[in-house]
């Protein structure tokens, strides 16, 4: 009997690989590693979708970690037919390996980000230590958490954005902005390697006042923390964090899937997946959604990593380097 | 020296005391707390909760993508660690010595090196990348990338059991089947496997655990393909990071049985070896 087992298995697995695609259709996402729930909320919806306008059935397979990670995967023969990341550089990353076009973000409108977040707090019921501001994080009173920017992406975009508001305070003075960010820097209790790690030093070890996150994931983890009454403040002044998707083109030409794959990312921009979208938490770019939500989506000043640090290049070499600036203020490491 | 019946008699029992107490003490602190925990956090929402956990498709195809892992690598390495086993056991040749510590490897690598090691062998980028490429086989990523991941990690556990047993008892049985006509596979069925099969079952039985239990490697190569290609241990660590922490106990309480269960076998079996 085993063998037999074992045969039909194998069997069932080369089959399930390496068949193209015959009266179904298929796509893989893969994806950042906080999007299982938005994904399985947007993914039955398409499907009816394709499945009205076509006639075909479609499944969607998601695939989650890390979206440096994914991507390398990906480079190593993840056989993902979109991506869709929280890293811009994640991207660009695949289009140097030479799986999908330099210009991919010239595809879709939007430079190819269907929705988008940005760093953003949430702090303990009722907000004892009225934290409002990213100046209220430099306070000597208030403890923030987030995780280290030299490991984790999320935490890479809360130190950016607290130095674009210092720079603001400070009429563009870099030497007065790298103290703010210093300052921030120097109150945090304790680094964790990952956004996960950080919420749940801040939720289940209470540790901190305020945790610095996008603001996507603040609602899902005051959901997920209902008891505690944390409570979502969003700054006067953020960074835009883009939320790129992408047809890894050369997958989807090989296996014939270039066209609902392009449907799929296209439809992200539909009012009926940016409410979704919306629901989630994620801001989205449908001007009927956008104020449908307008509540849970307070006023920010949005700034773009181009605009105040010329850009991803710029910011690695500026920035996140071995000596350069995030290693100079990031001085209990 | 000083003999133990010299001691005073409030410190012979004073010492065993302590140390039994500090064994227990840290038994239950290191070990069955946390196991309790895993089971009293999987049914922290109630039987229903936890079934409906228990039953959702992905967490039902990780238990089954696991399973057809183990029955694929367990069959495999018996056989390899049977014919290692053999080889050195019963034979002198040049590598000898060699092929021992080989054997080994694995259990001295940590196996996110095994994992990687395969990557970039099979990889898109790797040495053999392009040639399975144009022969559209997938390896990484997929259910071969992960049964070879786990072959490495567990292919010592079936030879390092039954080699000393072959050493120890020597070939003299097998000589005399020789000289009584029998032939090759009859020596072997009759007179070989005989002898090993409680080492056999035991090397079995552990490379079970270690086939079921495997994640470092296996997460370098499985893509995390919900449904597709996630494993038992790789689901657990997603659910968890999904936030969803019942999820993820009640998978890890499906591992935690299946350990339970091959630490009754593996008893049991060590008290038949024994004999």
């Amino acid at each position: 009997m085993k063998p037999g087992l074992i045969k039909a298995a194998l069997l069932a697995a080369t089959l399930g690989v390496a068949t193209p695609v015959a009266a179904q259709d298929s796509l893989l996402n893969v994806s950042y590693d906080i999007s299982r729930e938005l994904f399985e909320a947007l993914n039955p919806a398409f499907v009816a979708k394709w499945k009205a306008d076509t006639g075909r059935d479609l499944t969607i397979d998601q695939s989650h970690g890390g979206s440096s990670r994914q991507a390398r995967a990906i480079l190593e023969g993840l056989a993902a037919d979109v991506v869709t990341f929280n890293q811009e550089t994640d991207v660009d990353v695949l289009a140097e390996g030479g799986l999908l076009p330099e210009n991919w973000r010239e595809a879709l409108p939007n430079g190819a980000s269907p929705y988008y977040s940005l760093p953003a707090f949430l702090v303990r019921a009722g907000n004892p230590k009225n934290i409002q501001d990213w100046s209220d994080l430099a306070r000597e009173d208030v403890a923030p958490i987030f995780p280290n920017p030299k490991t984790s992406g999320n935490a890479r975009y809360t130190y950016l954005a607290a130095y674009a508001y210092g720079l603001e305070q400070n009429g563009g003075d870099h030497a007065k902005a790298q103290e703010f960010v210093k300052a921030i820097l120097s109150s945090v209790p304790v680094f964790d390697t990952g956004g996960r790690a950080a919420t749940q030093t801040f939720a289940e070890r209470e540790l901190g006042d305020v945790l610095v996150t996008f603001e996507a994931e603040t609602g899902g983890i005051a959901k997920e923390y209902a008891d505690k009454g944390f409570e979502r403040v969003t700054p006067s002044l953020s960074l835009f964090a883009a939320f790129p998707a992408a047809v890894v083109t050369a997958n989807a030409e090989k296996k014939g899937s270039t066209e609902v794959a392009t449907a799929y990312l296209e439809w992200l921009y539909s009012p009926e997946a940016q409410d979704i979208l919306a629901q989630n938490f994620y801001r989205v770019n449908d001007a009927d959604m956008a104020a449908k939500y307008a509540a849970d989506f307070p006023e920010v000043r949005l700034v773009t990593v181009d605009e105040v640090f010329g850009g991803w290049d710029a910011v690695r070499a500026d920035h996140l380097a071995d000596g350069a600036i995030l290693d100079q203020v990031f001085v209990n490491q | 020296m000083q003999a133990v019946g010299v001691m005073a008699p409030g410190q012979s029992t004073m010492i065993p005391r302590v140390l039994i107490g500090v064994a227990v003490a840290l038994t239950l602190l290191i070990v069955v707390a946390p196991l309790v925990y895993i089971f009293s956090r999987a049914f922290a929402e109630g039987w229903q909760v936890y079934a409906a956990n228990l039953m959702h498709p992905a967490t039902v195809h990780a238990i089954w993508l696991t399973s057809v892992v183990a029955l694929i690598v367990v069959p495999l390495n018996i056989a390899f660690g049977i014919a290692a086993a053999w080889a050195v056991a019963r034979f002198r040749f040049w590598g000898r010595g060699l092929l021992v510590t080989a054997i080994e490897i694995p259990f001295s690598i940590s196996p996110i090196i095994a994992g990687i090691c395969y990557l970039l062998l099979y990889g898109r980028q790797g040495i053999l990348g392009p040639w399975l490429q144009a022969n559209d086989l997938q390896v990484m990523f997929a259910l071969p990338g992960i049964v070879l991941v786990t072959m490495f990690v567990t292919a010592p556990f079936v030879a390092r059991e039954v080699l000393p047993l072959m050493q120890a008892q020597g070939s003299e049985q097998e000589e005399a089947a020789v000289t009584l006509g029998a032939s090759g596979w009859q020596i072997f069925t009759r007179v070989t496997l005989p002898n090993i099969r409680w080492a056999l079952l035991y090397g079995a039985v552990l490379c079970t655990a270690r086939a079921v239990g495997e994640f470092g490697g296996v997460s370098v190569v499985s893509g995390n393909i919900r449904g597709q290609t996630n494993t038992l241990p790789l689901h657990v660590e997603l659910l968890f990071n999904d936030l969803n922490a019942t999820g993820a106990f009640a998978a890890a309480s499906v591992l935690t049985l299946l350990a339970l269960v091959v630490l009754v076998v593996k008893t049991v079996l060590e008290t038949r070896r024994g004999v």
